[in-house]
């Protein structure tokens, strides 16, 4: 290919879009290396410490979208210290000091300040999108200089963010007109609702907040007939605070969403909600809670024949009671949603039997998360593990790339997943297998596995130390509660210079030097620009 | 490579067989069972079973058994059924609140769990219980609207929306012509007729609610139902 232009390759590379294909690209030879980094303008960090933001401007000045990555996947479930990490503030005070023409920020579990913020909103002119998931350390300071200041803003999505300052008046700072704006997901007052729809007809995403109570009020009234005119709306979500009788202003835009999220509303009874579901017939993604029970997971199957992505969350979240849904619910949704492919399912009980059917209905799955709310609990009928079941699942599914497991589970299921589970490219482990050996075939199996996290299983230094070369292949690995030793990381962190090796040493469990000692949590990865400089006390990089 | 096991251990004669736990009922054999870690480099085979969260949290878990293990090496030599004698019987009922499960973010739980004061409500003749959050509403008019609804009318028949209960908090259903009089139970456990109290002290002192039949609440001399036009549409 040494005789086409540059311009010719950077064209044919402009159809090669996927990250993964883009790094396959760049692996070819040194001009197409050249010419990739040159013309790349997204890029993704899946972890904030693989590298450097000077590599990353260096390699690729003309990025325009970036998406970073921060804490480890289980942080979500205060698994991970606070002050762990992950601050944004470094990347970009890099990108702003540089020629870097940022439009686009997507950040996930990263801690984000006011000053950040503003920093973002100063730097780059043509400044379109930002997109916030599970991050923390901003408030509506913050959001209110990103408001104000950017002025071409098309994109704000702030889901499931720990925001200091839920006051709506950040959202006046929004110019007049904001015919930019075509996606505003966050929960937005009702009094603003009103506004923004009024300066932004075309918004695409909307997300609502405190809804009202009292269909009669004059609040109300506006609030449908704003919505009448709001046609493009596509995808809708919060709905904190929703009082069921108030879910008719919405009925109008129902038959055109595609995307609807009502897992905030717990206080929406089932009916209710299948009453809303029932209008709309062209949803491909919906996130929900489980009080829609069995039944009502019957009447999803029956009306939304496009979805793709379910999400139910359990609605006791503490835990303690009884989950609204079991594995009926799922056979239903399997049977009537042939192009379902991404499940997240919370759910009361589970069996190998449904799994099977499950795993024969749906061969598409791409994302396959299964949460049983009590651990180690058998298959109810059979009181069996659940072994099968989730080995149909990754026998069926050949395109399957991330696996929840949850259930009374053996060594037998990971025997399973590396025989069949080709693709895949995240596990999450609980509670589950009886040995080492559960682990090593995980590892030796899945060739494409990125990232393994795995908490209160019985796995210890020989599982861990089997094939350390394995962890350079992958992201990351986290490991908490299982049986690693601090003499066992610390042999991995010496035959592997390339990883950072990071014990969280809470409440100063540990004594340094004692290397029998348990490890209680331990996240690894991959990096090129080793320990990190950011790291807390309690964090030990061996 | 995996260091090999400490002499002591071989000599022993330690049977991992013999101190593997199962996590079935007692005497179930052969199900999931979860052998005990020998920790490499350790000059005796310790059981780690306790240190471990899962041991712990998940075996106190509502499987209605626990096994409590002992962290010296003379716990070794346990057969299974020793371990079953060991154990502590708990209640079936009692959930350990395991840390960062369901693994569901604080945000999600956080919005659940706030401003969601259900109540249990109990009709007099219905066969069963419903419940309610006085945090969707703003006012006794609403939460009588919704009572109605829910408990009495059928959906089909259309509820008037400006029914006036700022006198007379009752209840009817149009089709037999029994009414209700909600009442409820406050934080002392009194029985209090709904509707004395400013709303929000309302909705912070109601643990239940129960509509009773009015011949029931008034006693000997129940009113006939055509004294209540102010109840129908």
């Amino acid at each position: 290919m040494n005789y086409f232009p540059d311009e010719v390759l950077e064209h044919v590379f402009d159809f090669v879009a996927s990250h993964r294909d883009r790094n396959a690209v760049s692996l070819v030879c040194r001009l197409w290396h050249r010419v990739e980094r040159l013309s790349r303008q997204r890029v993704f960090v899946g972890n904030c410490y693989a590298l450097s933001p000077e590599i990353l401007i260096a390699r690729f000045p003309g990025l325009k979208s970036l998406t970073l990555k921060g804490k480890p996947h289980f942080a979500d479930f205060n698994l991970v210290p606070h002050d762990w990490g992950g601050y944004v503030q470094p990347w970009i005070e890099a990108l702003s000091n540089s020629r870097i023409g940022l439009e686009e920020l997507r950040l996930k579990r990263m801690v984000v300040s006011d000053e950040s913020l503003e920093l973002l909103s100063r730097s780059f002119a043509n400044f379109k999108s930002l997109v916030l998931v599970s991050c923390e350390g901003f408030t509506t300071v913050g959001l209110a200089a990103i408001a104000a200041n950017c002025r071409f803003l098309r994109e704000l999505d702030l889901q499931e963010n720990e925001i200091d300052d839920h006051s709506g008046h950040w959202l006046s700072c929004f110019p007049d007109s904001c015919t930019s704006l075509i996606s505003l997901n966050f929960a937005l007052p009702l009094e603003t609702l009103q506004n923004i729809l009024m300066r932004a007809p075309q918004l695409v995403d909307l997300g609502t907040g405190s809804y009202i109570h009292d269909p009669d009020s004059e609040t109300y009234n506006k609030l449908k007939h704003t919505i009448l005119k709001c046609k493009s709306i596509r995808n809708l979500s919060g709905f904190l605070e929703v009082a069921p009788r108030c879910l008719p202003a919405i009925y109008p835009i129902c038959l055109n969403l595609t995307s609807l999220n009502l897992s905030y509303a717990a206080g929406i009874h089932g009916s209710e909600l299948v009453k809303l579901i029932r209008r709309c017939a062209k949803l491909q993604r919906l996130w929900i809670l489980d009080c829609i029970g069995d039944k009502g997971l019957e009447v999803v199957a029956s009306t939304c024949k496009e979805l793709q992505e379910l999400r139910v969350f359990p609605s006791d979240v503490l835990g303690v009671g009884h989950a609204a849904v079991t594995e009926n619910g799922l056979v239903a949704i399997s049977a009537g949603c042939p192009k379902l492919h991404s499940l997240l399912y919370f759910c009361q009980q589970m069996t190998n039997a449904a799994l099977i059917v499950v795993a024969k209905n749906c061969p598409n799955f791409i994302r396959f998360r299964l949460c049983i709310l009590e651990p180690t609990k058998p298959d109810p009928v059979t009181m069996q593990p659940l072994d099968d079941g989730f080995g149909a699942i990754v026998q069926s599914c050949k395109h399957l790339r991330r696996l929840s497991l949850s259930g009374l589970l053996t060594d037998r299921v990971f025997l399973y997943i590396g025989m069949y589970a080709e693709q895949l490219e995240m596990l999450s482990v609980a509670f589950a297998g009886d040995s080492d050996k559960g682990m090593l075939y995980v590892l030796n199996g899945c060739k494409k596995l990125r990232k393994l996290e795995i908490r209160d299983c019985p796995y210890g230094d020989k599982a861990l130390l089997t094939d350390v070369g394995k962890y350079e292949t992958m992201r990351s690995l986290w490991m908490s509660s299982c049986e690693v030793t601090l003499g066992g990381c610390k042999t991995l962190a010496k035959e592997m210079p390339r990883l950072n090796v990071e014990i969280i040493n809470e409440h100063d469990q540990m004594e340094i030097g004692s290397e029998e000692q348990r490890v209680e949590k331990m996240y690894l990865y991959r990096t090129l620009v080793g320990p990190r400089k950011d790291a807390p006390e309690f964090v030990w990089t061996l | 490579m995996s260091p090999d096991l400490p002499k002591s251990d071989v000599s022993s004669g330690l049977n991992f067989k013999e101190t593997e736990l199962t996590l079935g009922l007692p005497g179930e054999i052969g199900r999931g069972t979860s052998s005990l870690i020998q920790i490499p480099g350790s000059s005796s085979a310790k059981l780690t079973g306790t240190k471990r969260g899962f041991s712990q949290a998940a075996m106190d878990l509502n499987l209605g058994r626990s096994f409590s293990v002992e962290h010296d090496d003379s716990a070794c030599e346990q057969s299974e059924s020793e371990n079953e004698d060991l154990s502590v019987a708990k209640p079936p009922s009692a959930k350990a609140q395991i840390l960062g499960w369901p693994p569901v973010r604080a945000f999600r739980k956080n919005v659940i769990t706030k401003s969601c004061h259900l109540v249990k409500v109990a009709m007099d003749g219905a066969p069963y219980l419903r419940k309610v959050d006085l945090e969707m509403y703003n006012s006794y008019q609403q939460l009588l609207s919704a009572l109605e609804e829910m408990l009495i009318s059928c959906s089909t028949i259309p509820t008037h929306p400006t029914r006036n209960y700022l006198d007379e908090k009752k209840l009817m259903d149009p089709a037999s012509g029994v009414e209700y009089v909600p009442i409820y139970e406050d934080k002392d456990g009194d029985l209090m007729l709904v509707g004395d109290v400013p709303w929000k002290m309302f909705v912070e002192s109601c643990k239940r609610l129960r509509l009773i039949k009015i011949s029931e609440a008034i006693g000997p001399d129940p009113r006939t139902p055509q004294q209540s036009a102010s109840c129908t549409s």
